[in-house]
């Protein structure tokens, strides 16, 4: 325990692991409770809601619309898109709801805002994989054509929820009203993330215009994994990465400048 | 050895910047017991947060040569949501004791009996502090911040925080702000008041406490 302070790297490491995993563990405490199915519903939720999107295309017949496999459509764009929406969201509240934390010396307002997003991700993750894996079992959906490109945007796609999570969570310590107003944008969000559409489905200069959205490389680039060569897909993996970097930047060096601002008025 | 050099800390509010605290100088050696006796608003609070580094001074440094325990206060950092038992876990796994050994002690210590498995939002306020006293007295530190929290206790307890202290854990630092006088009489062998942020140091309890006394009269 005395030299818990002293910090060489490989300690700090140590500190800054064991931290966060009592955040986490904490953080699924307060949030679902031990009661009914506990922590499960960390994967049930973003699973029983990608399953009836899944079912209410299927039933809505879009299927005949094309010879594409619609379930597949919808489970390789919708949950990507909720996992970093809500990811992100969830760095909101990070500090107010727990500032009393901030009482421990080893716990830093970024371990707070990773804790909850890096939950939000873990759940959505493995709900996906889970669904994946079932439908596959039950031959609703075939076999991905290459699932490391799959893994990789889906990662990519985690990296930019960092990100744009810090930014979400010190503009909406700073301003108030953006936190309210990050509710409605975050909607706006959504259609235009390219879960719903195909880039190749539209003329070519609107397509420069959509691939300046970086999600929209995330998604196409997972069902260019999922659907291969049969579909034509457009996206820049630099121009993800150089996007995520930014944006990590960006929210890091918020969070420093604004720690203390956030410490005193929270 | 904790020294506190110059330091003084400005809020901004409403009406322009507050200064709390004003270049305020003073050290602890190891095993030293300080009370710091001060009104409602004197900047107490403030000067704990900033010693166990929750805030930053605006200006002045501090050096810190021990392990300081985290400011215990009456919420004690606690979510009420949660169990004792909880929250407990939660404090071994951030300072990495182990989980059984620190249960054993806070249930001797606390005797919160079956409430230990409870949301601590049902805890009464002497539950509450008997909680937190136990669990920040079982993770090893050199040096105790203690934010009032002694006076909630009953005798039995008050008599059992004392022995522990004096006793069990007679070479630890301690530092406890409170405008009570009784808590700093029996558990500091130095007094200082903190009055409109400025500090006074005295060469006894007694003179301090004399001081304090003749300042909560009103004239």
């Amino acid at each position: 325990m005395t030299d818990i302070f002293k910090t060489s790297f490989m300690r700090s490491l140590k500190i800054q692991i064991m931290v966060l995993k009592a955040l986490i563990l904490r953080e699924i405490i307060t949030r679902y409770g031990r009661n009914n199915i506990g922590f499960l519903w960390l994967f049930f939720e973003p699973m029983s809601f990608t399953l009836f999107i899944s079912l209410m295309w299927f039933f809505f017949k879009i299927n005949s619309l094309s010879n594409l496999n619609i379930i597949a459509f919808v489970l390789t764009g919708y949950p990507m898109v909720m996992m970093w929406r809500n990811a992100s969201s969830r760095a909101k509240g990070a500090v107010s709801a727990n500032l009393a934390l901030l009482y421990h010396r080893n716990i830093r307002i970024l371990d707070l805002v990773y804790a909850r997003v890096f939950l939000e991700m873990i759940g959505a993750s493995a709900a996906q994989v889970f669904v994946i894996l079932i439908f596959v079992f039950f031959g609703i959906i075939a076999i991905p054509y290459d699932s490391f490109n799959m893994i990789c945007a889906w990662g990519l796609m985690c990296w930019f929820s960092i990100g744009l999570g810090l930014i979400i969570f010190v503009l909406s310590a700073k301003y108030e009203i953006f936190g309210k107003m990050w509710v409605t944008l975050s909607f706006v969000f959504m259609p235009i993330s390219g879960a719903f559409f195909w880039v190749d489905t539209f003329p070519q200069n609107i397509q420069k215009l959509l691939l300046f959205i970086p999600p929209i490389h995330g998604t196409e680039m997972f069902r260019h994994g999922y659907f291969g060569p049969s579909v034509v897909t457009h996206y820049d993996v630099n121009y993800l990465v150089l996007c995520n970097v930014i944006l990590l930047f960006i929210g890091l060096t918020m969070v420093k400048n604004n720690e203390s601002y956030i410490l005193e008025n929270n | 050895m904790i020294i506190i050099n110059n330091v003084s800390k400005e809020y901004r509010t409403r009406k322009g910047y507050k200064t709390v605290l004003k270049n305020i100088s003073f050290s602890l050696k190891k095993g030293e017991k300080i009370g710091i006796l001060g009104r409602n608003g004197a900047g107490k609070s403030t000067l704990i947060k900033i010693i166990s580094e929750i805030e930053k001074p605006t200006t002045g440094t501090i050096i810190r040569n021990m392990s300081i325990s985290w400011p215990l206060a009456f919420s004690g950092g606690f979510q009420g949501s949660l169990t004792g038992m909880d929250n407990l876990k939660f404090i071994c796994r951030i300072y990495g004791s182990s989980i059984e050994k620190i249960q054993k002690y806070v249930e001797d210590f606390a005797e919160l009996g079956d409430y230990l498995y409870e949301p601590v939002k049902k805890y009464s306020s002497g539950m509450k502090a008997r909680l937190a006293f136990a669990l920040s007295l079982s993770i090893e530190f050199d040096c105790y911040l203690i934010d009032e929290v002694i006076a909630v206790g009953d005798s039995r307890f008050t008599e059992k925080c004392r022995r522990e202290l004096f006793e069990n854990k007679k070479d630890k630092a301690l530092i406890l702000v409170s405008h009570n006088m009784n808590a700093i009489k029996s558990y500091c062998d130095k007094a200082m008041v903190l009055e409109d942020g400025n500090l006074y140091q005295f060469d006894s309890i007694e003179k301090a406490l004399l001081y304090h006394n003749n300042q909560q009269k009103i004239i």
